[in-house]
């Protein structure tokens, strides 16, 4: 087990210092949130209610995240070192996991700027909204690494992406959304944890027949 | 240590690969040649596990572990240094004492000097030698190589042409346009059509 942790560790700080290097995904992301929210603050009247902004935010971190997705395995798959990873004895498991790390990292830094700018345009940011996105984060980077990973093979990526991830994400947004905005948080927190139980498990036990024949 | 009956790949409509037998015993050293879009390469992806056949089987009596790959990519990643893909590689498989391993392949491949540079500022040869210690690496049974010449230059042909001379004890396969250089040390050989 810790050999398997070791691996997820190599993967994952790899992607790390790849984005470090390269700077493709975490700019890009910090860019569009803030953009988004902006263009967001503006469309919205005035008057417009609590649930209309958070309901903006969430539009907003689920488009951000989907850019880290997309760009999660274009670099493996265009480079071919995808197969190096999947010749080497670790567990297939283990590549998804650093991934989906990494991809968590990506989605910390880009709210880590889009809530403090949330609570300048619109509302306060609460421990509810905090508690919420950080649930949803952990579904959005499972499930979504593993789709990532299936629309990377395809020529057609960008477009594919988006149409296998956002029905998944759509309890997600629920969740979130409830979490913030309802009387019973827990009751919707603990919806978003299960959510990510259920779905990490099946995308860490599905992930090598993703990137295998 | 390999035996392949009847294996055949399609991809499509197109049949890449139709009824190859193969044996190779541990230690041997079996050249596979070809013209351009005879096989070689996914008889070697077949090999490695990269791809399932059509038709056909495959038995492999190797650990992955020990299973070393040079394909047509060098599998680095362009962003990192020759010494970090190594080391990242090294600790995927397990490598005892990767550092020291890592290092005196680099040097054996003339890299040592471009360890800390990004791999994206090295010229193809010198990727093309940066392939060949990942597959190194950890010391592998079983090397399949695919057209490992390519990109090298003249000091590089003679470190592979060592490399491969004194494969002793490690069973190697090569596909390769340049069968008269690697004819010396063929035990035996596979001619696709």
């Amino acid at each position: 087990m810790t050999g398997y942790f070791s691996d997820v560790a190599a993967l994952a700080r790899k992607d790390l210092l790849v984005e470090l290097r390269t700077r493709d995904t975490v700019p890009a992301m910090l860019l569009f949130v803030v953009a988004a929210l902006v263009v967001f603050h503006f469309a919205l009247p005035q008057d417009s209610s609590e649930l209309a902004a958070s309901g903006m935010l969430w539009i907003a971190l689920l488009f951000t995240a989907l850019l880290a997705l997309v760009r999660a395995f274009v670099g493996e798959r265009e480079q071919s070192t995808l197969d190096g990873l999947i010749l080497a004895p670790c567990d297939r498991s283990a590549i998804w996991l650093g991934k989906t790390l990494s991809v968590l990292a990506f989605l910390l830094f880009a709210e880590a700027v889009a809530l403090p700018a949330f609570a300048l345009f619109y509302e306060r940011v609460t421990w509810e909204l905090v508690a919420g996105i950080a649930l949803a984060n952990l579904g959005i980077a499972s499930v979504g690494t593993l789709l990532g990973a299936m629309a990377a093979a395809a020529r057609t990526r960008e477009l594919l992406l988006p149409l296998l991830f956002l029905p998944v994400a759509i309890p997600l947004v629920v969740g979130g959304l409830g979490a913030t905005v309802s009387d019973d948080p827990a009751r919707y927190l603990a919806f978003l944890g299960l959510y990510d139980l259920i779905f990490a498990i099946l995308s860490w036990a599905s992930f090598e027949y993703v990137v295998t024949e | 240590m390999i035996r392949a009956r009847g294996l055949g790949r399609r991809f499509g409509d197109r049949r890449i690969l139709s009824d190859v037998d193969l044996d190779v015993g541990a230690g041997e050293f079996l050249l596979v040649t070809g013209p351009n879009g005879s096989g070689k390469t996914t008889l070697l992806r077949l090999l490695a596990g990269l791809l399932a056949p059509t038709s056909g089987t495959i038995e492999i009596v190797a650990d992955r572990r020990r299973v070393g790959v040079l394909g047509h990519e060098p599998l680095v990643y362009r962003e990192l240094t020759p010494l970090e893909n190594l080391d990242l590689y090294g600790r995927l498989y397990r490598v005892p004492e990767r550092r020291e391993r890592s290092g005196m392949l680099l040097e054996r491949y003339g890299l040592w000097a471009a360890r800390r540079e990004p791999t994206s500022s090295l010229s193809r040869g010198m990727v093309q030698r940066l392939a060949i210690c990942r597959a190194l690496l950890h010391d592998p049974d079983l090397l399949l190589l695919d057209e490992p010449y390519s990109a090298l230059d003249v000091g590089g042909g003679e470190l592979l042409d060592g490399e491969l001379a004194g494969h002793g004890r490690r069973t190697v396969v090569v596909a390769s346009h340049q069968p008269e250089r690697l004819a010396a040390y063929a035990t035996s050989g596979l001619a696709l059509a």
